[in-house]
């Protein structure tokens, strides 16, 4: 495609653009498909179901609802993209909510409690980075092991709940920012700052652009990337989101339970693929996983709110997943006849 | 001696009988078996027992690994199997008759089929990444076992069909039967016939095995269909022994605990050859550990972390890398030098 044929793109019909822009972005199509079946169950919620579905109030609980689960999906959007997948962010979210819950209720100081927690998250990250990229396991099995030892934690840590009253905690979640009809708690801040910093470190950096490469071509370590840094990296990322997560889910229950996230895992990946990254590595975006974390959100408030059993909220992520994986494999098909 | 130690399964087995043995040298009655209105009792006829459900998954599993592939779904057709099975028996007029009983698991079996098939057609058909195609079944399965209960746990009083999980049978469990028959049809089918060979064939390398004139479409199909036969005739027992279909708890994690048994029998998940035996011995250990944990005294929530420890050991001894160094260490020692260790070995230290 050389300049020319840009210039001549301006002259062209409104079909021939779409073709030449989705020829070109084919990457951002998948996004793009989210972001439009997200207007439309908004519309579609708006006119069928009540008249106030749009409003600010709805949709700033559909951010305070959703936090935790955006922060880790930021996280999953990293290892995806490096072609790996981490099923214990679940476990490592409970893990550190429960232990944090704990350590406060025995009078430690948030300002120790909240970096141990994360370093705790970190560490089970680590582990399963080593193990992926140090003993050539699989990231589904290295992420499994860690999946069991978090879960397994955090009922060390306690077998029943524990109340959180430490008031710095329960700010994060009590305090309502407002704007107008608009309100944002520190959790949902906390949220949306991991997303735009998840985004610009993908999108602007040179650990972004490895982690592109890693994913898209195992042999990015011939043009000198530094792979097992990178790979390492992405997991210890990860296990760190679980960790803030931890933190945000702790806040918004007002305690910790060991029980917290079993399958959250697979809501994160869920909404991670609607939002467009490709499980097959090398293609996503962090801006496209809080789209896809948003259409999750709202798929559930719309069938809490029909009253239908909670059984048609997997029926429906199931279905919608499919959906994705097939038109991914479509365009990845075609944008591999291409090259 | 050495031939014995080469062979594949000397590690699972000396893992299973050290742990059998570090039982019955803590607690003397771990071993023990008791003769009671002509029963067996004891733990390790419990383990026997209690091994029925993960033994039917985990050799289902081992088949679709071998075809390179994975099966996430075995606990969801496991929920979806419980509950179509108990939902027919909980209608029927009579529950006790064994009429009924059978209908109800074969329903749940041909359902737990058109599952399977399901997954076969992501696969082989479309193409898709099995742990992708898989997922999805994950997701949706346990919907569609809650919708099939309409939300409740349903719970049944039917002789018969409780039998299926602790009835006896010439003083052992009727359970045990069961898997060792499904043991003995699944070892005559893959190993008797060229299905076996083929199908490592098709893991080893799925163009080379179709340029071969493989039918390897049709091996992984049945492959995925015979997992989700497995699991759902597992998912019957589960709910035998519960006497209830619990859509959330059946199978919960039991995908990760048949993987795990597979891995630890020696069957590698890069696909191709595979061993049966080998699976048997690791969900063996696993029940065994399972027991040994219970024993401790250590709440069973928490046995997690035991499990985490043993595949995190399991997948280190079989790194390849771990090996290099390994290799290397010996012939460092044999010529007098240090071998060269490869890069990335150099770089994990």
């Amino acid at each position: 495609m050389t300049n020319v044929e840009t210039v001549g793109s301006e002259r062209r019909n409104v079909g021939e653009y779409l073709q030449v822009f989705s020829s070109r972005h084919s990457s951002l199509l998948p996004t793009l498909a989210a972001l439009v079946i997200l207007i439309l169950l908004f519309i579609g919620a708006e006119i069928f179901l009540r008249g106030d579905f749009i409003s600010s109030g709805n949709i700033s609980a559909l951010l305070l609802d959703n936090a935790y689960l955006l922060i880790l999906a930021v996280g999953m959007t990293f290892v995806i993209v490096t072609a790996g997948i981490d099923l214990s962010v679940g476990s490592v979210m409970a893990f550190t909510g429960i232990w944090l819950a704990k350590l406060l209720e025995a009078g430690t100081s948030p300002v120790i409690a909240i970096p141990a927690i994360l370093l705790g998250g970190a560490l089970i990250g680590l582990l399963i980075g080593v193990l992926v990229q140090f003993f050539d396991v699989q990231p589904f099995i290295a992420s499994l092991a860690g999946l069991f030892l978090a879960r397994g934690l955090a009922f060390v840590v306690s077998l029943s709940s524990i109340k959180v009253e430490t008031p710095a905690v329960l700010w994060l979640q009590s305090t309502r920012i407002r704007f107008g009809d608009w309100y944002i708690t520190p959790t949902g801040i906390l949220a949306l700052l991991v997303v735009a910093v998840g985004a610009y470190v993908m999108q602007y950096t040179r650990f972004g652009r490895t982690t592109y490469a890693v994913g898209g071509n195992q042999q990015a370590a011939l043009m000198g990337l530094k792979v097992p840094r990178t790979t390492v990296a992405v997991y210890v990322i990860s296990g760190i989101c679980g960790g803030l997560a931890g933190l945000v889910l702790t806040a918004y229950s007002g305690a910790g339970y060991p029980r917290n996230g079993v399958g959250t895992e697979l809501d994160v990946i869920a909404a991670v693929v609607i939002g467009g990254t490709v499980l097959t590595g090398g293609r996503g975006y962090v801006l496209g996983s809080l789209i896809g974390v948003f259409v999750y959100g709202t798929i559930k408030s719309i069938i809490s709110f029909m009253g239908a059993e909670q059984s048609w909220m997997q029926i429906v992520i199931g279905a919608l997943l499919l959906l994705f994986i097939v038109v991914q494999r479509a365009i990845v098909a075609r944008s591999n006849r291409r090259t | 001696m050495k031939r014995v130690m080469k062979h594949r399964l000397f590690w699972p087995v000396v893992a299973l009988v050290s742990l059998i043995l570090i039982n019955t040298v803590a607690r003397s009655q771990f071993a023990s078996i008791t003769v009671r209105d002509d029963r067996l009792y004891g733990a390790l006829i419990d383990i026997l027992r209690q091994s029925a459900p993960l033994m039917l998954v985990s050799l289902g599993m081992t088949i679709v690994i071998a075809t390179r592939g994975i099966d996430l779904s075995v606990g969801a057709v496991m929920a979806v199997s419980g509950a179509v099975a108990l939902t027919i028996i909980d209608d029927a007029t009579d529950p006790n008759s064994l009429g009924t009983v059978l209908v109800a698991v074969g329903a749940a079996v041909l359902v737990s089929l058109l599952l399977g098939g399901w997954n076969g057609f992501l696969v082989a058909a479309l193409g898709i990444q099995p742990i992708i195609a898989t997922l999805v079944l994950m997701l949706a399965g346990r919907g569609v076992a809650l919708l099939i209960t309409e939300g409740f746990i349903t719970t049944v009083n039917s002789t018969p069909f409780s039998f299926i999980s602790t009835g006896y049978v010439l003083l052992l469990p009727f359970a045990f039967f069961i898997w060792l028959a499904v043991v003995a049809a699944v070892g005559v089918i893959e190993r008797r016939t060229a299905l076996g060979v083929l199908t490592e064939a098709v893991g080893i390398n799925p163009e080379a095995s179709r340029l071969a004139g493989v039918r390897s479409r049709g091996i992984i199909w049945s492959a995925y269909a015979a997992s989700a036969v497995l699991a759902g005739i597992a998912g019957v027992i589960y709910a035998s022994n519960i006497r209830a279909a619990d859509a959330n708890a059946a199978g919960q994690f039991i995908e990760l605990y048949a993987i795990l048994a597979v891995v630890l029998g020696g069957t590698s998940l890069m696909g191709g050859k595979f061993s049966i035996a080998g699976t048997v011995v690791g969900v063996l250990i696993i029940q065994t550990l399972e027991s040994t944990v219970l024993f401790l005294g250590v709440p069973s929530a928490q046995s997690p972390v035991f499990f985490a420890i043993v595949v995190v050991v399991v997948v280190i001894i079989q790194s390849p890398s771990l090996h290099r160094v390994v290799r290397n260490v010996f012939r460092g020692t044999r010529s007098g030098g240090t071998g060269e260790p490869t890069s990335d070995v150099e770089a994990a230290r």
